[in-house]
């Protein structure tokens, strides 16, 4: 009797901790919902910010971000997913492979901050490119590459190995199979890990402190060398530095709320993506 | 086949591939050599601030004066030479400590010249004349061929004062301090109390998701754990700054609500999915046949879960635990924006100072390739060897977890 009663305890807590985290999640969305959705207009979306950054909009904020996404993918995605390629379809159980696994893991480890300080000495410094959107793409390109490779490895790993066999004993060659038969297998697993890299890059402001970001800029990048505003670092701005904080709060909800939009329909498209090909895969 | 258009096409690409490969090793290697390169310049700078010098009357025994005593005496702090160890002789004399802007106390406007041509030749009287005189000067005006002026000795700042000194005074003159023990301190500190928060927390969650929690119930809170950990960690500093400052100010009754503690609660939220998400996968691995013979034997689930699962699944929880630590340590956005970055020594009511915030709100103002500069790529070196550290440690923890699992 007396172990039920414990147990039933103990449960009990673990329940309650467990509603615990959803509870929260719900106040922190609750809370910039709350607060944000009076500010979003669409004068806050696509206009400059004015007046001390008290008034106007985010417009190049969030051109900013658009462009580190798109900057950072095109530095991450081919040579993540031809990094993971090797790995798991040339070398996949080899001592090579072992070594690369664990150095994509330690670099994945690396706290932002320092990707940061490498991103000011290598590209800002040393390639003298200054505070530009290509050294805060590369910065964020690196810094997201572990999670391309691990996230598109994953995908490869689900293909089955008896297709890859089917394939070589039909005579194709390895390059053959790569491309007709394990790249449209994994497909979609590997987009949804690269959606999750985009939802990472978006967020981070830590590495672009000193490699891109602007603190008030109100116009909209012309080459890839200028300086931009980017989101989450104008947030930062917003609650933190400025002329007066307390009048800044609504443009600093607005922006939370814009910033959190944004990650979590990144995040939510994924992994719509791979519900849906999970059950078509299942159908096979 | 061999040695066909298409063979050379295969053999191309997989060279791509291979260097694709290494493209993460190889920037390691420069993450490595540039924070290195750079963060070690500071041991090859000058004590005291590059284009200038410390001079003193020919009279003083000192042949060199360390950071902290330099500052101190200009902080009036040290009033005596015979106070500072390092001169054995015992110079009895109060210390003048002198900038060049103190001149003009000392000399009128006209006995300088017109263009100010006798400056240094006064410079070099005042300080022939005053036995005691500690004088910061700058190279261009320094009277270095007069008699009774001797120039102390340059040296470079030391490791000692780096890794054993207390206080972080970056932007000091004449001798900036760069102590890095309270930083280091304070980032253990917010670090560890999240962790001790977030452990208990994340793992009585990891029991309920793999052992209690029908799969209803899971398709609503594994979402939500993914959410948690998506949500940028701007957006957990701003809502700390805005929520949760003022409730541990009032709850604690405090004068600053930006405190260690609200940096670790927000740190712990952000450390639970990785320890809930490892967790759980290591109590899920635990074998059927395992938990069927420990019911079979007449323990209870709970008894089962406490007596069979968790020491089974101990090594995954060890590292959950130890990646939460790692995630704790590097985080930079939510402690520089909570704990008020005080470098003080630390206290988990108080304002705190971490090593990633510090970087990241000193960067900025410190000119390129300065003994500032370095001083924070050391910090940056600290933090990747730590990191490191965690990672690998995580690694082999895990990897025992695995082998068990064979």
């Amino acid at each position: 009797m007396n172990k039920k009663i414990t147990q039933k305890i103990a449960f009990g807590i673990f329940r309650i901790l467990g509603w615990t985290v959803v509870g929260i999640l719900l106040w922190i969305l609750g809370f910039i919902v709350y607060n944000g959705i009076g500010v979003i207009s669409l004068e806050f979306i696509f206009a400059a910010p004015r007046n001390g950054m008290l008034e106007g909009g985010i417009f190049p904020a969030i051109v900013g971000t658009l462009c580190l996404i798109v900057g950072s993918t095109i530095v991450a995605f081919p040579l993540g997913i031809m990094s993971a390629i090797y790995t798991n379809e040339y070398v996949r159980d080899g001592k090579i492979s072992r070594v690369m696994r664990m150095m994509t893991n330690n670099l994945g480890s690396i706290p932002s901050i320092v990707f940061g300080l490498f991103g000011m000495a290598l590209f800002v410094r040393t390639m003298g490119w200054g505070s530009s959107i290509i050294a805060g793409s590369f910065t964020l390109g690196l810094l997201v590459l572990p999670l391309v490779i691990r996230t598109t490895e994953e995908a490869l790993r689900m293909v089955p190995d008896s297709l890859r066999a089917g394939s070589y004993a039909l005579g194709a060659t390895k390059l053959q199979t790569i491309r007709h038969v394990v790249l449209p297998m994994a497909f979609p697993n590997i987009v949804t890990g690269l959606i999750l890299s985009v939802g990472r890059v978006s967020g981070e402001t830590a590495p672009i402190l000193f490699t891109v970001a602007a603190y008030f800029l109100p116009r909209l990048p012309s080459s890839i060398f200028d300086q931009v505003m980017a989101l989450p670092y104008h947030l930062y701005v917003l609650s933190t530095s400025g002329t007066s904080l307390e009048a800044q709060r609504p443009m600093a909800y607005g922006t939370a709320l814009v910033l959190i939009t944004l990650v979590l329909i990144i995040n939510f498209t994924a992994s719509l993506i791979r519900r849906h090909f999970s059950k078509k895969h299942g159908a096979v | 086949m061999k040695f066909s258009l298409k063979w050379w096409i295969e053999k191309v690409i997989e060279k791509i591939f291979a260097f694709s490969g290494m493209v993460t090793t190889i920037t390691i290697l420069l993450i490595v050599a540039f924070l290195f390169n750079e963060g070690f310049g500071l041991f090859r700078s000058p004590v005291v601030e590059r284009g200038s010098a410390l001079l003193v009357n020919t009279a003083n025994p000192a042949e060199y004066v360390n950071s902290t005593d330099i500052k101190k005496i200009f902080n009036y702090a040290i009033k005596n030479w015979s106070e500072i160890e390092d001169i054995k002789s015992g110079f009895n004399e109060d210390i003048i400590p002198f900038r060049i802007d103190d001149i003009f106390s000392v000399y009128k406007e006209e006995e300088f010249g017109e263009n100010y041509e006798k400056l240094t030749e006064k410079l070099g009287e005042h300080i022939a004349n005053t036995p005691g005189i500690l004088a910061f000067l700058p190279e261009q005006y320094m009277p270095t061929d007069f008699e009774g002026v001797r120039t102390l000795e340059k040296r470079t700042i030391h490791p000692k004062y780096f890794f054993l000194g207390m206080e972080w005074l970056p932007t000091s003159r004449p001798a900036p301090q760069f102590g890095v023990v309270t930083l280091i301190l304070g980032t253990l500190l917010v670090s560890l109390v999240a962790i001790l928060i977030a452990t208990p927390l994340g793992l009585g969650v990891a029991i309920y998701l793999s052992e209690l929690a029908q799969s209803r119930v899971r398709d609503i809170l594994k979402p939500a754990i993914e959410l948690l950990a998506g949500i940028p960690s701007v957006v957990y500093g701003f809502f700390g700054l805005v929520v949760l400052v003022p409730i541990v100010q009032k709850t604690f009754n405090l004068n600053v609500g930006e405190t260690a503690l609200t940096g670790s609660i927000i740190l712990a939220i952000m450390a639970l999915p990785t320890i809930i998400t490892v967790s759980e996968d290591a109590m899920r691995s635990t074998p059927r046949s395992m938990r069927e013979a420990s019911l079979a034997l007449g323990a209870t689930h709970w008894q089962t879960i406490y007596k069979v699962i968790i020491p089974y699944a101990a090594s995954g929880i060890s590292a959950a635990i130890v990646l939460g630590i790692g995630r704790a340590i590097g985080e930079t956005m939510v402690v520089l924006m909570v704990t008020g970055n005080a470098a003080r020594m630390p206290n988990l009511f108080g304002p705190v100072r971490t090593i990633p915030a510090t970087i990241a709100a000193e960067l900025g103002e410190a000119p390129g390739g300065g003994a500032h500069y370095q001083a924070l790529f050391v910090l940056g070196c600290a933090l990747f060897l730590i990191t490191l550290a965690i990672s690998i440690t995580a690694e082999l923890i895990s990897k025992r977890q695995h082998n068990k699992g064979l």
